[in-house]
């Protein structure tokens, strides 16, 4: 039985630990047998500790938080091992005990932010309820208090007037300090926070995760992070788990981990991580990592100096002048007010090179890659591709300049039609634009198929049996099947895990040598860009505030936005000792 | 925060682990959603049975004659009226003296005709009404959607109840259909419209575009292909409720014309004699419930098998 002592009266031994994991085994029961997710893990939780599990998708981190408070799917099960909590195993408790453990002595905040909280509710409502239901505070204005206190402690401005409030109200980064709130109402001594920030944009994520930092502080709880993102982990907690494939494959002090990575598996995660390659980038060390099959962030970034030399010699492939989108948005009646999705911005790439466009959600960046791309007309302005100006251009025009530019999209899961096979995918544009005979088509898809080194065979197959990486692989050769000039790459690695990321991030590198490509880079994620850019545009709400060499921006950023985006990249604040 | 030192600690390495990232693993089988639909159905005992009844049903209105060599209609004699079973005659005989089992035979051919031209019409009015409104949006989709909301309102049974009486000299089973079918196809469109308005944001459609293809044909290659799903389900089921509403005409008398072989006739005549031949009433509906049965039946499978999920969880 496990006995719930409310946290600030327990006399805290820090040589205890608070939360003992192992031999945790997870299994699930799927269509196709069973599937251990989680196959002996064995780690400890002090209190006041900050941990952090690291890994790919599929690598079993999630579940083996979730597991920790017996919040698994219905068709998983702990298997195997023990979960000690205060040194009372709860893998046989029943779900009253755990309801207790739940909240009281770990808190929970969970990934999405958008569909964690229920939207016929008020935010107070839900913030009541939890605070009832960890048996907090009883009686409606004790309840009250709290919830305003809560929400005030999670940094909610004018906390009693947003309770009133929906989460349609909220953004997302309000919405998590709402559920932070949430997890932390009963003070529990673990916060489990399961990606807390993945769906926010980076200064909003700085923010939340100080702020979270500060709240752990001052009640000496312990914090246990998921996340995929080596950067963030190494940042923010002392201990770090290195989770593949349901194994623990290291484990350590956070430092010590990313400066002195042991397992191979852990050297390749570090070497493809872009949020540490971006400080590590003018370290002169190139690291013995260099495994050829091994896509190092390190070898992109260098490649990528050496570009740079040359950059202003190569003639102007893509201009963008004064380019305004404006959208009119409907008030209710009759009234409608103007939004200026894009508001007057200039820019040139040049022939082979990569300008990355960068902006958090709603600068309207994604707008500009439709504008370039003629999908969308413009208020006013032009964009001229290699010598053709859109404006005013006729249709049957604007089908032969679509050879020229083509475009790789974000959501590797929606950008191919589940119901058309690889090969007719790929062979698409060609058809569209009559280029060849079947045969022909079909060598084409086969050399392009090669060219993203994936298997031929694949042309007979269809989208759903491939991953993630490799749909992005298909959706390259198919944005390169009519050999275009210019690539816009609209979030194109966003989605990827941080491997896949490397490799794909590599082969748009290669390709761009191979077919000197010129590349509209769109993106959220600075780190990224540092590895792949010759230029950089930083977009924020409609205009570009500042514009240079990726060089530049990153060494010597003059407008605030941008130095305060380069801050919130996480790990940036890691010095590396070599 | 203690001092407490941290051990590091480094699993074994497995040298079975490659190195490799991302390696492309295909299974034995090509699989899209269609080939795992089929696939699934075909592990499905209830499937087999309702495309046995509907292809025997389908078998008997082309071909009546393999079923029977009684004609329906002539050779009734008064008295056979009410008749037993007897050789020849299986099912016995109807009040007017007519073989049951030659016009339970003969009824399928004009169930299955209604049901399908009523499918057809529903498809040819509804799928292009849903489809364009949502593809197009802006004062299209205000136009079509408002004209499919009228004929929304417009309860279609009692519309075709109206259209029949009104066109009481031209019964037919082609009107009949036009009467059911052409106030029947606004769900169709409505369930379509919501399909279509979630598939045209994909990006393999904006991907489309972006290769130059054009709109309308980004319609007909990629949107409508993936929006299907309901509309087939909805279709099968739409199938076997029509043959219910023309059976129910027919039954009120405002349907096909008594020299029409029906289901529905047979059951309106029948019951008059219910007491003394209930065995006349019952066949023609026994024939009307199993047909109607087994294609929302097989709608309903067809539905289970094309979403991915509900096949996992079974």
């Amino acid at each position: 039985m496990v006995e719930i002592i409310p946290a600030t009266d327990v006399p805290v031994d820090p040589n205890t630990p608070l939360v003992s994991v192992e031999d945790l085994e997870v299994t699930f029961v799927t269509g196709m047998g069973d599937v251990e997710a989680v196959r002996g893990v064995s780690f400890d939780i002090f209190p006041g500790e900050t941990v952090a599990i690291v890994g790919e998708s599929g690598s079993g981190k999630s579940t083996t938080a979730t597991a920790l408070i017996k919040l698994l799917a219905s068709n998983g099960r702990i298997s195997g091992g023990r979960v000690l909590v205060d040194g009372t195993d709860i893998t046989g408790s029943s779900e009253r005990q755990m309801a207790a453990v739940r909240g009281g002595v770990i808190g929970y905040v969970p990934q999405d932010p958008m569909s964690n909280l229920n939207p016929v509710w008020s935010i107070g409502f839900q913030v009541r309820e939890a605070i009832r239901a960890n048996g907090v505070a009883s009686g409606r204005k004790d309840v009250e208090a709290k919830a305003v206190e809560v929400l005030q402690q999670a940094g909610l401005g004018d906390a009693a007037r947003r309770m009133k409030q929906f989460p349609h109200q909220f953004s997302g980064g309000m919405r998590q300090r709402v559920l932070i709130g949430i997890g932390l109402a009963a003070q529990p001594r673990l916060l489990i926070a399961d990606e807390p920030t993945s769906a926010l944009d980076v200064t909003i994520q700085k923010v939340i995760l100080d702020h979270l930092a500060k709240l752990t502080r001052e009640n000496n709880t312990a914090v246990l992070f998921i996340t995929h993102d080596l950067g963030l982990a190494a940042e923010r907690a002392s201990k770090l788990i290195v989770m593949h494939q349901g194994k623990i494959v290291e484990s350590g002090s956070s430092l010590e981990i990313v400066q002195h990575p042991q397992h191979p598996y852990t050297k390749r995660l570090i070497a493809a991580a872009p949020s540490l390659a971006s400080r590590r980038i003018h370290s002169s060390v190139v690291t013995e990592l260099g495994d050829d099959d091994v896509p190092d962030m390190l070898k992109l970034a260098t490649r990528r100096e050496k570009a740079e030399a040359d950059l202003k010699k190569a003639p102007i492939a893509v201009s963008v002048r004064d380019l305004r989108k404006t959208y009119s948005i409907r008030r209710g009646g009759f009234k409608s007010e103007p939004l200026h999705a894009v508001d007057g911005i200039s820019f040139d790439i040049r022939k082979g090179k990569t300008l990355a466009l960068v902006g958090e959600s709603g600068s309207g960046k994604s707008t500009v890659a439709r504008l370039v791309l003629g999908l969308e007309r413009p208020t006013s302005g032009d964009v001229t591709i290699d010598g053709t100006a859109m404006k005013g251009i006729s249709n049957s025009d604007l089908f032969k300049l679509r050879r020229q530019m083509q475009v790789v999209f974000q959501d590797p899961y929606a950008s191919l039609d589940p119901q058309r096979s690889i090969g007719a995918i790929i062979a698409e544009p060609l058809r569209v634009h009559r280029v060849g005979d079947h045969a022909e088509r079909q060598a084409r898809v086969e050399e392009l198929l090669d060219q993203v080194a994936l298997p031929t065979a694949l042309a007979h197959r269809y989208p759903n049996e491939l991953s993630g990486g490799q749909r992005q692989r298909v959706a390259i050769a198919r944005a390169l099947a009519l050999k275009p000039d210019v690539v816009v790459l609209d979030e194109a690695v966003s989605a990827l895990d941080v491997l896949v990321q490397a490799q794909v991030l590599q082969l748009l590198a290669d390709l761009q040598e191979e077919l000197n490509l010129t590349y509209l880079f769109i993106t959220h994620d600075l780190a990224v860009v540092r590895v792949v850019a010759d230029e950089v545009a930083v977009m924020e709400n409609g205009k570009i505030v500042e514009t240079g060499t990726t060089e530049e921006i990153f060494e010597n950023a003059r407008v605030p936005y941008t130095q305060r985006l380069l801050e919130a990249i996480p790990g940036a604040g890691i010095e590396f000792a070599s | 925060m203690s001092n407490r030192p941290v051990e590091h600690y480094v699993a074994p390495v497995d040298p079975a682990d490659s190195n490799e990232v991302d390696r492309v693993k295909l299974g034995d089988r090509k699989s899209n959603l269609w080939i795992d639909a089929w696939r699934d159905l075909r592990r499905r005992p209830l499937f087999y049975i309702s495309v046995a009844i509907v292809l025997v049903v389908s078998t008997a209105a082309l071909f009546p004659n393999l079923f029977t060599d009684v004609p329906p209609n002539n050779n009734c004699l008064l008295a056979n009226s009410n008749g037993g079973p007897e050789a020849g005659h299986p099912l016995g005989f109807t009040l007017q003296g007519c073989d049951v089992y030659s016009r339970m035979v003969f009824g399928a051919s004009t169930s299955l005709s209604v049901g399908i031209f009523v499918v057809m019409i529903t498809a040819v009015i509804g799928i292009p009404m849903g489809a364009l409104a949502a593809y197009y949006g802006g004062w299209i989709d205000s136009l079509l959607s408002r004209v499919g909301d009228i004929f929304f309102a417009i309860p279609y049974f009692l519309a075709a109840v109206v259209v029949m009486s009104v066109l009481s000299q031209h019964r037919n089973v082609f009107v009949i259909a036009l009467a059911i079918g052409g106030f029947a196809w606004a769900s169709l469109a409505r369930i379509l419209r919501a399909e279509v308005l979630q598939v045209k944001n994909l990006e393999y459609v904006m991907a489309s575009e972006a290769v130059g293809r054009s709109k309308f044909s980004t319609l007909l290659r990629h949107v409508l292909p993936n929006s299907l799903t309901p509309v087939i389900v909805y279709l099968t089921i739409a199938l076997g409720a029509a043959i219910t509403a023309e059976a129910t005409l027919s039954f009120l008398g405002i349907g096909l014309p008594p020299s029409t072989m029906s289901w529905g006739n047979d059951i309106a005549q029948a019951q008059t004699s219910i007491r003394v031949a209930p065995m006349a009433l019952f066949w023609p509906s026994l024939a009307l419930t199993v047909t109607v049965l087994a294609f929302i039946m097989l709608g309903e499978l067809i539905r289970d098998a094309l979403d991915p999920k509900a096949r996992a969880n079974r």
